[in-house]
């Protein structure tokens, strides 16, 4: 077993400097690295760029780090719900790429994969494509969509140990499997650091080689974006 | 005059037994309350789930269940997660047989635009680009004029584009519509409606063939 656990969010931020990519997992405020956003609010790095599905809320998720100037650039798919982000991004402060769900997804699997790009629909057509190569397979029209390039990956999971195996949770996985080992360094953030042995490796969903450092994370807040409830009848 | 439930009931007979669904934000997610219980059909949503069920009674709900919306959700028996990337191979791989979302502008060609209004609002494409280049049947579910009175089924899009000649099927609160290559074609009138005020209402080109039939809902 090769250990990946360290001690706390400290170590496991270790290296994460001014300018660098970030890939953080999580889809609106479900399954978001709340430790790590935490952290880097904290280490106060600046004119970062984050490869994030979305852009958390005004006051949590990525919009912490929103309002302390901290992003100079987001790379999305969806950036409704934040006002902070909205006015940065009208205003000019913040460069933002909008591009569809599925090419964010895959443009983080073919950098865990090793593929230098892929070719997708989406887009075609748009202004998403625009300035990219295009080519035609058997009648339909495609657009080149480059793997990402990131200087760490920050992902949360429900458990794992400290092989680095993850286990995710309901749709908290979402963008987070695809983002482990998509960037230099992967850091895993769990609910549960579990001893090892005690996962069963036939419910693994990634496996250590893709995770560089975990730690047991602390003070989850799993803050509910829209409360939708059913009345009994 | 259809309300919003009355677009999501029309709707709701389009889907077949055995279909694997995704509903979009807004009036398609009003569909799954009227889909037929005698049928069986799956709910997909792109975040990462198969098999998706009501929301959750008070209690009982989850912060590590959601749908594309960022609604609480449920699940149903042989339900189903899945990291992003499996679920737009679900999505571009057309194993989703329908896609029903709203949209800003439709053009008679079937290009579709619901991301973006320069300069005003920019919330994004989230799964919508990837939805709709992709699925096989697209269904578009929208009112048939905007706030101002403006026709949204116009002959060129004036917004950015989400996908192009794309959309087969339009259900407004006024009409049911088909794409075709020479415009759209009224294939039903909502209730007391009539074939002038439809008329009226498109900007794009309108085929109109015979005697056109009112929705049964």
């Amino acid at each position: 077993m090769i250990n990946k656990h360290v001690a706390d969010v400290k170590e496991a931020l270790k290296g994460v400097s001014n300018g660098m990519t970030l890939m953080l997992g999580g889809f609106g405020l479900c399954g978001i690295p709340e430790n790590a956003i935490s952290e880097l609010v904290y280490m106060d790095v600046k004119e970062l760029t984050c490869i994030s599905n979305n852009a958390g809320v005004d006051d949590f998720g990525l919009g912490l780090l929103l309002q302390k100037h901290q992003i100079k650039k987001m790379i999305s798919s969806y950036v409704g719900e934040n006002d902070e982000f909205e006015r940065q991004m009208l205003s000019g402060e913040l460069d933002v790429e909008l591009i569809p769900q599925g090419t964010l997804a895959e443009r983080c699997r073919a950098a865990q994969a090793g593929f230098p790009a892929i070719y997708t629909p989406a887009g075609y057509g748009t202004e998403v494509a625009e300035g990219k190569e295009t080519r035609e397979f058997d009648g339909k029209m495609y657009v080149l969509e480059k793997a990402f390039k990131a200087d760490f990956s920050f992902v949360k999971a429900w458990k794992g140990d400290a092989a680095g195996n993850l286990i995710f949770k309901g749709t908290a996985r979402n963008f987070n499997p695809n983002m482990c080992g998509a960037a230099t360094i992967t850091v895993a953030e769990v609910e549960e650091l579990v001893p090892v042995g005690a996962l069963d490796p036939n419910q693994i969903h990634i496996p250590g080689i893709f995770v560089q450092r975990i730690f047991q994370g602390k003070d989850y807040e799993k803050r509910i974006e829209k409360r939708t409830l059913r009345q009994k009848s | 005059m259809l309300d919003k439930n009355g677009i999501a009931k029309r709707i709701a007979k389009e889907v077949q037994n055995g279909y694997y669904v995704n509903l979009g934000i807004g009036i398609p997610t009003l569909v799954a309350n009227f889909v037929r219980d005698d049928i069986e059909v799956e709910f997909q949503s792109e975040n990462g789930v198969l098999g998706m069920g009501p929301f959750p009674f008070e209690g009982e709900e989850d912060a590590d269940l959601i749908n594309a919306g960022k609604q609480t959700i449920t699940t149903l028996d042989g339900a189903s997660f899945f990291d992003s990337a499996t679920s737009f191979s679900m999505i571009r791989g057309q194993h989703v047989h329908l896609t029903i979302l709203g949209a800003m502008e439709v053009a008679e060609n079937g290009d579709i635009a619901n991301w973006k209004i320069p300069g005003y609002m920019v919330k994004g494409m989230g799964g919508a680009m990837d939805l709709v280049a992709s699925a096989e049947n697209i269904i578009v579910a929208m009112m048939h004029t905007n706030k101002k009175g403006d026709s949204k089924l116009l002959k060129r899009c004036s917004l950015p584009l989400t996908g192009v000649a794309c959309v087969k099927k339009i259900v407004t609160n006024l009409a049911v519509l088909e794409v075709t290559k020479d415009g759209f074609k009224l294939l039903e009138r909502a209730p007391g409606i009539s074939v002038e005020t439809i008329q009226q209402a498109t900007e794009g080109y309108l085929i109109v063939e015979g005697v056109v039939p009112e929705m049964k809902l």
